[in-house]
């Protein structure tokens, strides 16, 4: 069962452009937006862009993927801290895996994520290379 | 007067030497280097395209530009490798800008040439009044036959260069375009790899084409050679080029910041605008640049540049394309090029 | 509320069990809890199952384990919490029992995860991570623990090792269980170079792919004078509890919380703490997740899980036994049937029937079962009467 297109595309503000929700109450940033703040319960947001760069702060390095991901194994998932607190999960690309450490200072970068096999559609996002 | 007012370029870390692609086909690689001057070429990653390529550019050109995306009011990506056969790339690039809904859109194909179709019209549009600011975009991953001549040269990049009135960083003091229909390369529908003519691909195709655009071009803005500070020729290997130039009476001195391919590889609709990109980089107030891409089938489209004061001041803005070309390469064997370009069969 | 007792269990085959179906192993494992209990009728069913749909193609699972143990038409519903579906389904039924809704209950798990291939396992696995921020990645389930056993490294000190020492200590354990899918030793040096997973887990350091099913019967502990067939062990306490399904808006990757609620709720209710526990099975479906529950649960200061197992404090002679079973490791771990399963070795346990595994003078017993990176839990707490 594959990602269909709607669902992908439903989120595409995040993944295109890292767009998040600020509490307007309490300044928390959620990424992905939610309808209610995980710090003060309130459900007013402003939409505000997530800073491009951050740090590694746990990664590993996949080597038995699902199906959609074989062709790219081994490759590194990471969780990323952006500069302003908020934390993401992203590939780290662009790397020698044994060089990645805990730290290490990340960009993001505009990836094809994923295809819905050689006819389908393309599925695109957020991943980070290092800085 | 309209001009650029943000440019930047991206190219993939990924390199392939020409010694590792000779290797592979028993070729001589001295005749590459040597007969085509050409070192290395870039190579996507699996999970970079056309569409990938060209947001990375793109978030560059805004950041020199400082622009509100919102206001861009059109978006020409020009490639011969869209990743869709039919869906645009432009409606990603511009979701992911942050420049939709109120853009027009459409993809560009004219083999090397649709990336300078892409500024040609989008600096148009600027001039006519119909847009605020234009965005024009050349990327390509570019597709050589294994085995073939294209293979040491196909390469990836892109670069975007957004057009506007105001803040302008290099004004467009003349534009010209050049075209016959001259079959010199190819590619028909459901084919993975273009063919080509051989060595017909050189004096009636890209010769003709770039110096008679060229020479129209410099006409037209009654300049000659002496007055430019900078030229950029679209660049299938690093020979073209510099033949090109020295014909048509440059100093290689001055094709030198944009002479890319030889570290590069052709980047086909992204090779002049890259080209340009690298130029900029380097440009002072004042500085004269003049820069004629080529497509076969054919055609050239020629921009005369007047850089102004405001390239220092966006220069360091965005990463340098040097930065791109020089930094943090990876190199490639050929079995894990030839996986990450989908070459080899899986069933 | 009422106390609520446990009057029988029974298991299923166990493993790669090819001859038999998803509604083969439910029945197999209600009919032997039905035994072992020596009930004639049940007045409802509770059926914890991940995921029938993406493993079997077969969701309704209630329905299903009615109607083929023949106890329709009474009301069967099935409970997910990913990893955790058999534990809620426990919970569920206790509270049914508890509140005087219904007398005889069963409470059970199950999952046939050998019919699709190991890319659809992966997937399948995969829909408990939060499906458009980790798994559209391309993160696995190893993926996500392997990158809380690289943060728990890092900020305690954890060794490889003491990774590896939970799955040799549990394979010791789960070399005495008949009913184990992997019933064997492994050496330390055996983890240690086992294939590569997600860095740093290795092969040895997951739990395997398993069939299975598990149930239990309950019933109000002032029954328990009519069902004198096996011996009924009082259920004292139960808790449950969540925390975000993304890993990334954790407070701390290095502690699973909901554990630590849960395990207070059920401490609270049975009116103990950590230190009267005489032995625990826990949700070790990596060796990292034992080491962290370790200390979630209070058997250790967090942080001081690796050093707990490389102390020997968690062996079958250690101060706080754990796995005994041989854990998900070891047994196996049927993902919807797994938190019966673990109440099923409380059980023998408490009964004294555990064979050369059998912990001394074992009266009390804690189970903990946990879905997806811990965003689940359910920890029960089992008493000799």
């Amino acid at each position: 069962m594959g990602l269909t297109t709607a669902r992908y595309w439903r989120e595409v503000p995040q993944r295109y452009r890292m767009e998040a929700g600020e509490c307007t109450a309490c300044g928390e940033i959620h990424f992905p937006p939610r309808r209610i703040c995980m710090k003060c319960g309130k459900q007013k947001f402003e939409t505000v862009v997530l800073p491009d760069t951050g740090k590694v702060i746990t990664w590993t390095v996949i080597r038995v993927a699902p199906d959609e991901f074989t062709d790219l194994s081994p490759y590194a998932v990471c969780l990323v801290e952006l500069e302003n607190g908020v934390r993401l999960m992203s590939q780290l690309v662009d790397v020698d895996l044994d060089e990645i450490e805990m730290g290490l200072p990340v960009k993001i970068e505009f990836r094809r994520i994923r295809e819905d096999g050689a006819d389908g559609v393309l599925f695109y996002g957020y991943k980070v290379v290092p800085a | 007067m309209a001009g650029i007012i943000g440019y930047g370029a991206y190219v993939p870390r990924q390199r392939i030497k020409v010694e590792e692609i000779a290797k592979v086909w028993g070729a001589d690689a001295p005749s590459y280097k040597k007969g085509l001057m050409l070192e290395e070429k870039s190579v996507p990653a699996p999970d970079q395209d056309v569409i990938t390529m060209s947001v990375e550019a793109t978030r560059n050109a805004i950041k020199r530009a400082g622009i509100d995306p919102k206001e861009i009011g059109c978006i020409y990506i020009g490639s011969e490798s869209h990743p869709y056969a039919v869906k645009p790339s432009g409606t990603v690039v511009a979701e992911a800008i942050g420049a939709t809904p109120d853009i027009h859109c459409a993809d560009m194909e004219f083999a090397c040439k649709a990336g300078s179709e892409g500024m040609y019209v989008s600096f148009g549009l600027v001039t006519a009044g119909l847009v605020k600011y234009g965005l024009g975009i050349g990327a390509d991953t570019s597709q050589g036959a294994p085995g073939d001549a294209l293979e040491y040269s196909a390469a990836a990049g892109a670069a975007a260069f957004l057009f506007g009135k105001d803040n302008v960083v290099a004004e467009v003091r003349e534009t010209y375009a050049y075209m016959t229909d001259t079959p010199d390369f190819w590619r028909r529908e459901y084919e993975h790899y273009p063919k080509h003519g051989g060595r017909f691909t050189g004096e009636p195709a890209y010769f003709q084409h770039t110096l008679s655009c060229a020479t129209g071009t410099m006409e037209r803005a009654g300049m000659t050679p002496e007055d430019f500070t900078f030229a950029i020729f679209h660049q299938p290997n690093g020979k073209f080029p510099l033949r090109a130039a020295l014909k048509l009476g440059f100093t290689r001195e001055q094709i030198v910041p944009g002479w890319l391919s030889p570290r590069l590889g052709n980047t086909y609709s992204g090779a002049s605008p890259i080209g340009l990109s690298a130029t900029l980089d380097v440009a002072k107030p004042g500085d004269t640049i003049l820069m004629v891409s080529y497509g076969s089938g054919s055609g050239s489209d020629g921009f005369v540049f007047e850089v102004t004061d405001k390239i220092d001041e966006v220069r360091n803005l965005a990463p340098l394309t040097t930065d791109y070309l020089d930094k943090n390469k990876i190199y490639l064997d050929y079995g894990t090029y030839a996986k990450y370009r989908g070459k080899i069969r899986k069933g | 509320m009422r106390d609520v007792a446990v009057i029988g269990v029974g298991l299923s085959a166990w493993g790669e069990v090819w001859k038999q179906s998803l509604r083969d192993l439910i029945t197999e494992a209600a009919v032997n809890a039905v035994d072992d209990a020596g009930v004639e009728k049940l007045d409802a069913m509770f059926i914890g199952c991940m995921s029938g749909g993406l493993f079997a193609g077969q969701e309704h699972i209630g329905a299903l384990a009615a109607d083929y143990l023949g106890m329709g038409p009474i009301p069967a519903t099935r409970t997910e919490s990913a990893c955790a579906s058999a534990g809620t389904a426990f919970r569920t039924g206790l509270m049914a029992v508890a509140s005087g809704y219904h007398d005889v209950v069963l409470a059970g798990g199950v999952e046939k995860m050998t019919d699709v291939d190991g890319g659809a396992t992966t997937r399948a696995l995969a829909a408990a991570a939060d499906q458009e921020y980790e798994a559209y990645h391309g993160v696995t389930f190893p993926g996500l623990y392997a990158m809380m056993a690289v943060a728990h490294m890092a900020k305690y000190g954890t060794t490889r090792e003491q990774l590896a020492m939970v799955a040799v200590k549990n394979h010791r354990n789960g070399a005495m269980n008949p009913h184990g899918q992997s019933p064997f030793e492994v050496t330390l040096e055996q983890v240690l170079t086992a294939t590569r997973v997600a860095d740093p887990l290795r092969i040895l350091d997951c739990s395997p792919v398993t069939d299975g099913a598990a149930a239990a019967i309950l019933c109000p502990l002032d029954m328990v004078s009519r069902f004198t067939k096996s011996q009924a062990i009082r259920v004292t306490g139960s808790g449950q509890a969540t925390d975000t399904i993304a890993l990334h808006q954790r407070k701390d990757i290095c502690a699973i919380e909901s554990a630590a609620l849960a395990a207070k709720v059920a401490y609270d209710m049975a009116g103990v703490g950590p230190g009267d526990i005489d032995f625990a099975e826990v949700h070790d479906c990596f060796t990292i997740a034992e080491i962290m529950v370790t200390e979630a649960l209070g058997f250790c200061e967090q942080g001081q899980g690796g050093k707990a197992v490389e102390a020997g404090e968690t062996a079958l002679d250690g101060r706080i036994p754990i796995n005994t079973s041989g854990g998900l490791k070891s047994k196996g771990h049927p993902v919807g049937a797994t938190g019966i399963a673990q109440i099923h070795e409380i059980v023998t346990q408490l009964r004294g029937n555990a064979g050369g595994r059998q912990v001394k003078d074992a009266k009390r017993g804690l189970a903990q079962n946990m879905g997806g990176t811990g965003a689940s839990s359910t920890v029960h707490i089992l008493e000799v009467i």
